[in-house]
C-alpha cells in the first residue's frame, strides 16, 4: 500500500480514539460494496479499511459448454451499466476465436455505439450520482465552513457557464431541484438515444455479433448521431469548464484535499475503439493493432509508461484469489501451456483458471468478499492496478504513448488535447487535459468529464470515416464466420470504469472456458496472499477527514469520495467504524435497530 | 387522496445487474422526475428508497426504512425486486447475495430473508426485469445458485396484502417506458384513481405484452413476402438467422428502446425472448434458426389458422420456465460443486 505523510499526523504516545462505522449498502453506485474502516479522530483518518461485495451469480461456471456465438448476449448481462462494453469485448474475443475480420463499417458503428456509451455513462455517474456528493446539501450538511466559502468564491469560469459563484454550481447539483443535475438526465437520455442507433438497445445491445454489427449503415442512422452528439459537444464547452472550478475550489477551500482518496499511481488501461484499417483481430498482430486503438493501452507505475504492449499486458495478468470464497484450481485442468507466440501462459492467467465458488461466512480475518484479487504481474512484484474509474487511466496511458492524432483528439507525451468544432452557441473550443500530480479522488473526478469530452472528439472522427465508408458505397457491416472446433480468443477494451478483458477456450465446438474481468474487481479486491490490500482499501486508509462533524453524527463524506471516484459499480455496501483505542464502539452498526 | 403516501422500497440485491434501475434513468414516458416530485395528475405523494439516486450515503440512513416497513410503519409499500433470487438453503454457510447486514449478526442479509420479511407486509410486490420476474441469465442451466424468479420463490398464485398478484415487467433489460408506465399505473391505483392492474397469466401487464415481437415489427412485411435475411447486416426479416420474434411477447420493435429509437429485430439484432419466461435456455443457441420458423416461413404465403396455432403452441413452450428453478435444498440446474 501507499504510505502517506498526511498533514496533522503525529507519533503522540496518547491512545488514540479509533472508531468504526458501518454503511451497507453503499447508495449511488452499481451494485453493492461493502467496505468496513477504523477512523482515527484524533488524527482525523482512516486507519484501516476492507472492502466485499456480496453477490455471487457464477457466469463463468454457466456458460461451459455454450455455444460460443452466444457469449456476448451471456456476457452483456454482467452489467447494467456497461453491458454493453462486454458484448463488445466478447465480440473481440470471439472475432479472434473465429479468425474474422469484421468490414470497417462494422468496426465504425461498434466505436460510435461505444463513444456514445462513455459519453451517456459517465455524465450520469459524475452528475447524478458522484455530484451529489459535492451538491450544495451535502457540503452544508458535512463541511458548513467550505459552503461559506463557496458562497464568497467567484467561478472563474462564470463567464463560459453562467453560475455566478462555486456555491451556485454546488446548488445546481443538488437532486432534482438542481438545474444541472436535470439537465444532466436529460443529457444521460439522449446520449442513450445516440448509443441505441448503433446497438440496438441500451444496456444490452441487440445489434452486436461476431463478425460485426446487424446495424443497417444509412445516411438517416448517421446523421441521426451526428445532430445529438453536435447538442453533447456544445453542453461538453460548458461541462469541462464547470468541473474544473468545482475541483480547483477543493484543493484551495480544504489544503491536503489532495491527499483524500490518494495511492501510489498504478494506473491500468486496456484501451479503446479499434482502428479497422489495423485491427486484424489475430493475437500475433496484437501488439501492433492494440497501439492503433484511438484509446492508447498502457501500464503507468509512478507516472512513467510501463508498456503498451497488449501481449505484455495480456501475459501479465494474475489471479489471485485472495481472501475470497473461492477454492483454488492446483489440481485442474490447464487450457494454454503457451500462446500462439510461443510464450508461456502462466497457472494463474485467465485462460487457465477456474472458478470454484465455495460460500462461508463473512470473517475479516479469512474470506470476505466474492471478488477475486487481480494483479499484473511485472516480472517481480504482483501490482495491485487500479482503474481510477477509467477515465484517468485512459487519459493517462493515451497522454504518455502520444501515438493518437486524429486532429480532433491528439496526445502529446505528456497531455491530451481535444479540439472541438463549432456548435450553435459557441465557436471552436480546445481543452488539454495535462497528466496531474497526484492519483486521488479530485483527479479521478475531473478526468471523467475530459474524458467526456475527448470521447466525443474520437465519435466525431469515427463519423467522418463512417460517412466516408457510405460515401463510397462500402456499407457492410457484417462479415460472414465458422466457429471452429478448437480455438481461443481474447479481448480487450474499456469498460467505462476502466479495463476489461475477455478470454474464452473453445473445445469440440463449445466453450471450455471463458472468464471475464472487468474493471471492479480489479478496483474493489480484497488484500491478496501477499497481504496487499485491493485499490480501494489502500485509497481509503490513511485518506485524511476534513468532514466537521465529529462522530456523532458523521457521515463519512471523504471516504466516499474516495471511494465512489472509482466508479465502483459491482453488486456490492459501504461499511464504517467508530470507536476507541481497544475497544471499538460501533456507532453506525447496521446491526443495531433502528429507530 | 393526494395526501395518500405511498414508499417504494426498491431491493437491487438480487443476483442482478442493476440495468433495471439504470433503465428507469432513461424513461421519458413518463420520468422519473416526474414521478418523483408528483408532476403528473393524480399521482399520490411517493418516497422512493432506491439506492441508485438515494440522496444519502447509504448504511443505516438508508437501511431504517426497509426495517420499518417490515414494522409497518410505511404502509402502504411497493416492494420492487431487481435481480434473480439465489436459493440460500442449498448450501452449507454463506450468502450468494447481501443487503445490509442481519440484525443481530455480523452477516449479510441475503435477498430471500428480505422478500420474507417484507413481502406479507407489501400493498404489492413487483419483479423488475427478467431474473426478478422468472430467473433469467442467471438461472440458466449449469448455475451454481440454484437462481429462481419471484413467482417460483412466492408461487405463482400469491397475492399481496392488497390482493395485487406478483406485478411483473420483465425484459433484460427491462424496456425504460415500459417500467415507469407500470409504475405510474400502481401509483394511480394506490391512490383509488385506477382500478386492479391487468395481469396476464405470468404476471405481465395486459397492454404492454399481448402482442408479439413479430406482430410489433416493421420488418414483417419482408416476412409476408417470403423475402428473408441470409445475412446479419441485412434490412429484410431476421428469422432465419435466429430471430424468435413470432412466438415472443413484447412491444419493443413498435416502442423502441429509448425515446423512441432502437429496438431489436427491427433494427437489425435478433430476438432471442428476453421478456419471456423461457429465457434464456429455451431460445438457445441464440443464433440458429428456431424450429418451427423453417415450415412457417416457408408458408407464409398459405398463412392462418395453420400458423396461429403453430406459433400458439410454441408460445407456450417458452412462455414456461425451465424446471430446475425452484425452492429447496436440492440443486436440479446440472451443476456439480466441488
Amino acid at each position: 500500500m501507499a504510505v502517506k505523510d498526511l498533514p496533522g499526523s503525529t507519533t503522540s504516545t496518547q491512545p488514540s480514539r479509533l472508531v468504526e462505522m458501518s454503511w451497507d449498502p453503499i447508495t449511488r453506485i452499481v451494485g453493492s460494496l461493502g467496505i468496513y474502516t477504523k477512523i482515527d479522530f484524533q488524527e482525523r483518518k482512516v486507519v484501516e479499511c476492507h472492502s466485499t461485495s456480496s453477490i455471487f451469480r457464477g457466469y463463468s461456471i454457466f456458460m461451459k459448454g455454450k455455444d460460443p456465438r452466444d457469449a456476448h448476449f451471456i456476457t452483456s448481462r454482467i452489467c447494467g451499466i456497461c453491458g454493453d462494453n462486454h458484448c463488445c469485448c466478447s465480440v473481440y474475443a470471439q472475432n479472434m476465436a473465429f479468425g474474422v475480420k469484421p468490414p470497417h463499417m462494422g468496426e465504425w458503428i461498434i466505436n460510435l455505439g461505444e463513444a456514445a456509451e462513455y459519453m451517456f455513462d459517465h455524465n450520469i455517474f459524475q452528475e447524478n450520482l458522484v455530484g451529489v456528493d459535492f451538491c450544495e446539501q451535502m457540503v452544508r450538511e458535512t463541511n458548513p465552513s467550505v459552503w461559506e466559502k463557496a458562497k464568497k468564491t467567484e467561478a472563474p469560469n462564470a463567464h463560459i457557464h453562467g453560475y455566478k459563484t462555486i456555491a451556485d454550481i454546488m446548488t445546481s447539483l443538488n437532486p432534482f431541484s438542481g438545474d444541472f443535475y436535470r439537465q444532466a438526465l436529460q443529457i444521460s437520455r439522449y446520449t442513450r438515444e445516440m448509443f441505441c442507433l448503433m446497438e440496438g438497445r441500451h444496456v444490452h445491445p441487440s445489434t452486436l455479433y461476431a463478425g460485426g454489427t446487424g446495424t443497417v449503415a444509412t445516411v438517416q442512422l448517421f446523421t441521426d448521431y451526428y445532430s445529438r452528439l453536435m447538442r453533447y459537444v456544445e453542453y461538453m464547452k460548458v461541462c469541462v469548464p464547470l468541473h474544473d472550478d468545482l475541483f480547483d475550489f477543493f484543493y484551495q477551500a480544504l489544503p491536503g484535499y489532495e491527499h483524500v482518496g490518494e495511492r501510489r499511481i498504478l494506473l491500468g488501461c486496456w484501451g479503446a475503439f479499434q482502428d479497422p484499417d489495423y485491427c486484424d483481430f489475430t493475437y500475433k498482430n496484437m501488439t501492433n493493432w492494440g497501439r492503433k486503438m484511438f484509446v492508447t493501452p498502457g501500464i503507468v507505475i509512478d507516472g512513467k509508461l510501463h508498456t503498451n504492449d497488449l501481449v505484455q499486458i495480456n501475459l501479465g495478468i494474475r489471479i489471485l484469489l485472495g481472501h475470497s470464497y473461492y477454492n483454488d484450481w492446483e489440481g485442474e485442468e490447464t487450457f494454454m501451456e503457451r500462446d500462439p507466440l510461443g510464450n508461456p501462459v502462466d497457472r494463474r492467467h485467465p485462460w487457465n483458471m477456474h472458478t470454484l465458488p465455495t460460500p462461508k461466512k463473512r470473517d475479516f480475518a479469512n474470506q470476505y468478499s466474492w471478488v477475486m484479487s487481480p494483479r499484473w504481474f511485472d516480472g517481480k512484484d504482483h501490482l495491485a492496478l487500479d482503474t481510477g474509474g477509467g477515465a484517468i487511466a485512459r487519459l493517462w496511458s493515451t497522454a504518455l504513448s502520444g501515438l493518437v492524432d486524429i486532429g480532433y483528439v491528439k496526445a502529446t507525451g505528456n497531455s491530451v488535447i481535444i479540439n472541438l468544432p463549432k456548435s450553435v452557441l459557441t465557436g471552436p473550443v480546445t481543452f488539454e487535459w495535462k497528466t496531474p500530480k497526484w492519483s486521488n479522488a479530485i483527479e479521478r473526478d475531473r478526468a471523467r468529464t475530459y474524458f467526456q469530452a475527448y470521447s466525443a472528439g474520437c465519435a466525431l472522427y469515427f463519423l467522418d470515416k463512417a460517412f466516408e465508408e457510405l460515401r463510397a458505397g462500402r456499407t457492410r457491416s457484417w462479415e460472414p464466420f465458422t466457429v471452429p472446433k478448437e480455438a481461443f480468443g481474447c479481448g480487450f477494451t474499456e469498460a467505462v470504469r476502466g479495463v476489461l478483458s475477455h478470454h474464452m477456450v473453445i473445445r469440440d465446438g463449445k466453450i471450455a472456458n471463458y472468464h471475464p474481468w472487468p474493471p471492479t474487481p480489479w478496483n474493489g479486491n480484497p488484500r491478496d496472499k501477499y497481504g496487499t490490500p485491493g485499490p480501494y482499501e489502500d485509497a481509503v486508509q490513511g485518506t485524511p477527514i476534513f468532514e466537521e462533524n465529529g462522530p456523532d453524527n458523521f457521515k463519512g463524506i471523504d471516504i466516499m469520495r474516495a471511494v465512489r471516484s472509482f466508479d465502483p459499480c459491482l453488486p456490492c455496501g459501504v461499511h464504517m467504524y467508530l470507536g476507541d483505542g481497544k475497544t471499538i464502539e460501533t456507532v453506525h452498526s447496521p446491526l443495531s435497530p433502528f429507530g | 387522496m393526494a395526501d395518500t403516501l405511498v414508499n417504494v422500497l426498491w431491493i437491487p440485491a438480487g443476483l442482478s445487474c442493476d440495468g433495471d434501475s439504470v433503465a428507469l434513468t432513461s424513461a421519458m414516458q413518463p420520468t422519473i422526475e416526474e414521478i418523483a416530485l408528483g408532476a403528473l395528475p393524480g399521482l399520490p405523494k411517493v418516497r422512493f428508497h432506491w439506492p441508485l439516486i438515494e440522496y444519502s450515503l447509504g448504511g443505516q440512513e438508508f437501511l431504517q426504512a426497509f426495517f420499518k416497513a417490515e414494522r409497518g410503519e410505511l404502509d402502504p409499500f411497493v416492494l420492487v425486486i431487481e435481480g434473480s433470487i439465489a436459493n440460500e438453503s442449498i448450501k452449507k454457510e454463506g450468502y450468494w447475495t447481501g443487503f445490509g447486514n442481519k440484525p443481530g449478526t455480523d452477516q449479510p442479509m441475503t435477498l430471500s430473508e428480505w422478500i420474507d420479511r417484507l413481502a406479507p407486509k407489501a400493498w404489492a410486490v413487483m419483479g423488475v426485469g427478467t431474473c426478478a420476474t422468472y430467473g433469467g441469465i442467471h438461472a440458466m442451466a449449469g448455475n451454481p445458485t440454484g437462481a429462481m424468479g419471484l413467482l417460483d420463490y412466492l408461487g405463482w398464485d400469491w397475492k399481496s396484502s392488497a390482493g395485487i398478484p406478483i406485478v411483473c415487467v420483465p425484459g433484460c433489460p427491462i424496456q425504460p417506458d415500459n417500467l415507469s408506465e407500470t409504475i405510474l399505473y400502481l401509483l394511480w391505483q394506490a391512490n383509488g384513481i385506477a382500478p386492479m392492474i391487468p395481469l396476464d397469466e405470468a404476471g405481465r401487464p395486459q397492454w404492454l405484452f399481448s402482442a408479439t415481437v413479430h406482430e410489433g415489427c416493421d420488418r414483417a412485411g419482408y416476412y409476408e413476402q417470403g423475402d428473408f435475411a441470409e445475412e446479419y447486416d441485412s434490412p429484410k426479416c431476421l428469422v432465419k438467422l435466429g430471430c424468435w420474434g413470432p412466438v415472443v411477447k413484447c412491444n419493443v420493435p413498435k416502442r423502441g428502446w429509448t425515446g423512441g429509437v432502437g429496438g431489436c429485430p427491427n433494427v437489425g439484432g435478433i430476438c432471442i425472448g428476453c421478456t419471456m419466461p423461457g429465457f434464456p435456455d429455451k431460445f438457445m443457441p441464440f443464433m440458429d434458426e428456431p424450429p418451427g420458423a423453417k415450415i412457417s416461413s416457408t408458408v407464409s404465403g398459405v398463412y392462418g389458422n395453420v400458423i396461429r396455432a403453430m406459433r400458439n403452441f410454441t408460445i407456450q413452450t417458452v412462455d414456461q420456465e425451465p424446471k430446475w428453478r425452484h425452492k429447496g435444498r436440492e440443486l436440479t440446474t446440472g451443476y456439480r460443486p466441488r
